[in-house]
Order: C-alpha cells, then sequence, then structure tokens
C-alpha cells in the first residue's frame, strides 16, 4: 500500500484554480518530488495532502487516513517543514527543539537530533540571530523530531548558498536512511535530480510526468553531444564519416558533435587518427531541465 | 492540557525577553505610583481632591494603563506577527492547535496584567499607606470586567491587523485616547465633568470609575459596568468573527 496516495486533486481559490488534477503516489521509503516552476500548484497540493486544505475534488489518503478528518493522527505521524514558517524571534534554539518534541507521543531525542543537524552549536541562540542554512536545518529537526513516518519537506534550500544546499541534502538522504518516506517540493532541477528515487513534473496545476530522473530524461534524451576546441585547420569529413555522428558545428575554435551511442570513444579515435589535438573535450547531458522544457514546452525557473 | 502549560510558560519566557513590554506593561504603572507617592503634596491629603491624596485618585488610573499597554498594544502586535510570519501556519502543522498559542499569549498578559495589579497594591500599601479595595468583590468584578473589554478590543485589532507592524500601530492610535479617557494625565475629579461623562462611554473610562468606586467602598456603577460588558460582546464577537490564522 502507498504511504501517499492522491488521486484526481482539484483546488480552487477565489479566481483561479491552484490544481487541476494531480495524482500520484508515494511508497514506503523513497524520496519523491515534486518538481515545477513557481506558481505551479505545488505548495497547495502539499497543504491538501497534511490536511491544512480540504480539497474541492478528488481523494487524498496519508498512511490509509483522511489527512483533514483523521487531522490529529496524520499530524502525530508526519513531519512536516513548510515555507514562510518562522518561530517567535527570540525563542531559542533548544526551547523550539524541546517545545516540539513535547506535542509527540513518542519523540526523538532532540539533542542528537540537533547534533546530527549541526546546530548542536547553537541551542543557546535565538531564532533571530541564525542564519538562513541555521534557520533551514533547524526548521528540518523540527519536522523530525516526532519520530515520523512521513517527512514532507517544502522548498527545502531557497535561499541557501550552495555549500549549505549540499549539506542539506546529505541530512534528507540521512532522514531517509532511518526509514522515513520523503515528499520533497522543489523547483530546483539539480535537487530533484540528486535526490529523488521518483518524480512528479507539474506544471499549470497539472501532473505532466512521473517517473525516475533517469527514466523523465530518457523520455526526451536527444542523444549525446560532445564539444571541444581545435586550434588551427582540421577537416570536418574526418567526423562526419563516423557512422555514430549525426551532425558538427564549428564555430571558429568550437566544434560541437552531435550523435547517439558512444560518441565520446569513436570521436577521440578519429581525431588521434587525424593528428588532431581537441582541448576541453566534455560530454553534455540532458537534463530535467530538458525533459521539463520537452514535455511542457517551458523552461522551470530558477 | 500538558501541552497548553508547556507552551504557555515558552510564551511567558518569551514576554520577559522583551525589555520594551516589561518595562511599559508591568513596571511602569508601578513605577509611576512610586515617583508621585514620594513627591509629599502628592501624598498629602488635597483639598482641591476634597481632602484624598493624589495617589489614591491616581491608582485606578494606572492600573487601566497597564491594561491597556497589556492588551491593545502588546497582545495584537505579538498575535499578529505570529501569523504574518508563519508561526501559528507551523504549529498548525503540529498534533498541537494553533488556537493553543492564542490561548497562551492570552494567559500571558492575563498574568502579566494581574502581577502588574498586585505590585501597585502592594507597593501602595506597603510604601503609601494607600489602602486596599475596601469592596474587595466590587473591584475584582470592575477589574474583570475592564480585562475582558479590553482584551477583546485587543483581540480585534490582532484579527483586523494583516502584520504585526499594523497592529502595533492600530494599538499605539488607540492607547492614547483610551489611556487619556481612563485617566491618566487628569485622574479623577481633575478631569471636567462633561469629560468624564464621555469617558464613562469608553472602556477603561468606564474601568476606573468603576475601579475607582469599589476602592473607595461602594459598588460601580451599573452604566460602567454595562459599557465594560457590551465592549467585551462586541469586540469579542467581531474578533472570533474575523480571526484568520493566516
Amino acid at each position: 500500500m502507498p504511504v501517499i496516495e492522491v488521486t484526481n486533486l482539484h483546488k480552487r481559490y477565489p479566481g483561479k484554480v491552484a490544481v487541476h488534477d494531480v495524482s500520484f503516489s508515494v511508497d514506503e521509503g523513497e524520496i519523491f518530488g515534486i518538481l515545477g516552476p513557481n506558481g505551479a500548484g505545488k505548495t497547495t497540493t502539499v497543504e491538501s495532502v497534511i490536511g491544512l486544505r480540504k480539497p474541492d475534488g478528488g481523494t487524498i489518503s496519508v498512511l490509509g487516513m483522511d489527512p483533514v478528518r483523521d487531522r490529529d493522527r496524520v499530524r502525530t505521524r508526519v513531519g512536516v517543514q513548510l515555507q514562510q514558517s518562522e518561530l517567535p524571534e527570540r525563542m531559542k534554539v533548544r526551547e523550539a527543539l524541546s517545545l516540539y518534541s513535547s506535542f509527540y507521543p513518542d519523540p526523538l531525542d532532540w539533542r542528537e537530533l540537533a547534533d546530527q543537524l549541526g546546530i548542536a552549536d547553537k541551542l543557546g541562540t535565538e531564532f533571530r540571530k541564525l542564519s538562513g542554512g541555521q534557520k533551514q536545518r533547524l526548521s528540518i529537526a523540527l519536522a523530525l523530531v516526532g519520530n515520523p513516518e512521513v517527512a514532507v519537506l517544502d522548498e527545502l534550500t531557497t535561499g541557501l548558498d550552495p555549500q549549505a544546499r549540499r549539506d542539506t541534502w546529505e541530512v534528507v538522504q540521512r532522514v531517509r536512511d532511518r526509514g522515513v518516506t520523503v515528499l520533497l517540493v522543489t523547483h530546483f532541477m539539480e535537487e530533484a535530480e540528486f535526490l529523488c528515487d521518483r518524480l512528479s513534473l507539474i506544471d499549470d496545476g497539472r501532473v505532466v510526468a512521473t517517473d525516475s530522473p533517469t527514466g523523465l530524461i530518457a523520455r526526451v534524451d536527444s542523444g549525446t553531444r560532445l564539444r571541444f576546441r581545435v586550434t588551427g585547420p582540421f577537416d570536418e569529413a574526418v567526423l562526419t564519416d563516423l557512422p555514430c555522428v549525426t551532425g558538427v558545428r564549428r564555430t571558429g575554435p568550437q566544434v560541437q558533435v552531435a550523435g547517439t551511442g558512444e560518441l565520446l570513444p569513436h570521436v577521440t579515435a578519429a581525431l588521434a587518427a587525424a593528428g588532431i589535438t581537441p582541448a576541453d573535450m566534455r560530454t553534455e547531458h540532458t537534463t530535467l531541465d530538458d525533459a521539463f522544457l520537452a514535455l511542457t514546452g517551458r523552461k522551470l525557473a530558477g | 492540557m500538558n501541552r497548553l502549560a508547556r507552551i504557555t510558560a515558552a510564551e511567558l519566557r518569551l514576554f520577559l525577553r522583551e525589555p520594551m513590554t516589561v518595562v511599559f506593561g508591568i513596571a511602569l504603572p508601578p513605577l509611576l505610583l512610586v515617583i508621585f507617592g514620594s513627591i509629599p503634596s502628592f501624598a498629602a491629603p488635597d483639598p482641591d481632591l476634597g481632602g484624598q491624596r493624589f495617589i489614591e485618585v491616581y491608582a485606578p488610573a494606572l492600573i487601566a494603563t497597564s491594561l491597556a499597554m497589556l492588551a491593545l498594544s502588546s497582545l495584537p502586535t505579538i498575535l499578529a506577527s505570529y501569523r504574518e510570519k508563519g508561526v501559528l501556519r507551523r504549529l498548525a502543522t503540529t498534533p498541537v492547535r494553533p488556537g493553543f498559542l492564542l490561548t497562551a499569549q492570552v494567559v500571558t498578559h492575563l498574568l502579566m496584567a494581574l502581577l502588574s495589579v498586585v505590585l501597585l497594591l502592594a507597593i501602595g500599601a506597603i510604601w503609601f499607606d494607600l489602602a486596599l479595595p475596601a469592596n474587595a468583590l466590587g473591584f475584582v468584578l470592575a477589574l474583570v470586567l475592564a480585562i475582558t473589554a479590553v482584551f477583546a478590543i485587543g483581540l480585534l485589532i490582532a484579527a483586523l491587523a494583516t502584520s504585526g507592524r499594523l497592529a502595533s500601530g492600530i494599538g499605539s492610535l488607540l492607547f492614547f485616547p483610551v489611556a487619556f479617557l481612563a485617566g491618566l494625565w487628569t485622574p479623577g475629579p481633575t478631569m471636567p465633568e462633561f469629560l468624564r461623562n464621555i469617558a464613562s462611554f469608553s472602556p477603561l473610562g468606564a474601568g476606573s470609575q468603576a475601579i475607582k468606586a469599589a476602592w473607595a467602598g461602594g459598588w460601580p456603577q451599573p452604566l460602567h459596568l454595562l459599557v465594560m460588558l457590551g465592549f467585551t460582546a462586541i469586540a469579542g464577537f467581531a474578533a472570533a468573527r474575523w480571526f484568520r490564522w493566516e
């Protein structure tokens, strides 16, 4: 049985439809992503999943329960980290952790949790004096302190610098390693690609596709591309004669080769045979950005 | 109940960490009593006040001022900023209902109001020979109604203000007329007759006159009690109707 099952979710606000038709299901122990541009309906979807909003249509089941009707029981077993939720300015990290752990019947040891999240040295610091990354870690800690079976994390690395973002990703992986199922909402392609076992691409309130990151990329794979620099004259026929090459484009010293299959070894061998030494050889991969663009005709923001 | 007690304890600690509200909400009224009580002419019977001492006349206005500070300024500012910054939203994702936080804040401010009143009574009685309220039951009745009236107004501000800054602005704007009519600048008999009649229809004008009557041993006028009940009912109903969690 899936841990989270959303079927034909529909949600309107006065004057606009936030979610047209969203369905997906999350299996136990996986990191499931919801990826889409800002305004696609991601936050409304998770708010409905945790029972903060009542759907106008469709059904949602979390751990076999209705998140609106079984509100308290769902909240006890699902930890949530939402965007734009702060703490009182002068509340200390220690006070927040100890207070929130008292809300749950079987909480984790919050000191250990603080240690794992790297905020153990900030226990005496007031919320307003924490950096963005520290606030985010505390937020994750508060979502996990109740020892949940499911963690819902919404845009958890927005506003973090690249290093803090990497660190947070590691934290999420460790959370999953403890057996927690993670529902991750993001508009960062890299984040989804790095963390998610499976994900749904959402655009304009609808699910465009659901698959593993590699599966999504494979759907739109336009072949392989190589890029390198060559100084001096060089006959393009050396490359166009190769069966795996479908196109060569040259702009000054820059050469771009498109093809299929094992492009890199064949091209390097052909160049070597012709006595040409390429510089800065790079393989370009199709990304989730390309997949999103191909599936929706739109670019992912950010 | 255990959760509510823990949240209240946490909010109480946060309240005491904010120097401005502690000074103006709790410490200032007893401090003003100490200052005026230490001025010999204010501590002696004054023929202009019908033979009463200034501090006797002033004490009810000081109680009212403390209530106004806590209920109109501090309480709505904190609640509106909790909503604005998503503190309530975060709590809504836990097994605890955000209503607990609202309750904890009201309880915190109530305790602080009572602390201020007790300090004022104790300091007055110990150092300035200020008699305790002669009609204790009437005093408690007047105090309770004054508290419910201004707290209802404070909750209404919190319901209507979309940000902590706006709530703070509305609160300060209301504080001055409310404290003025309660007699902070012209206490007791020094307030002109026509102004006192107007003040009878304000929450703390009615409150301080009712407190004063009970302090002297009489009973508050029914009009004053009705005015306070009216503010409690109307503002309380409106606050409950318009309050939003986000």
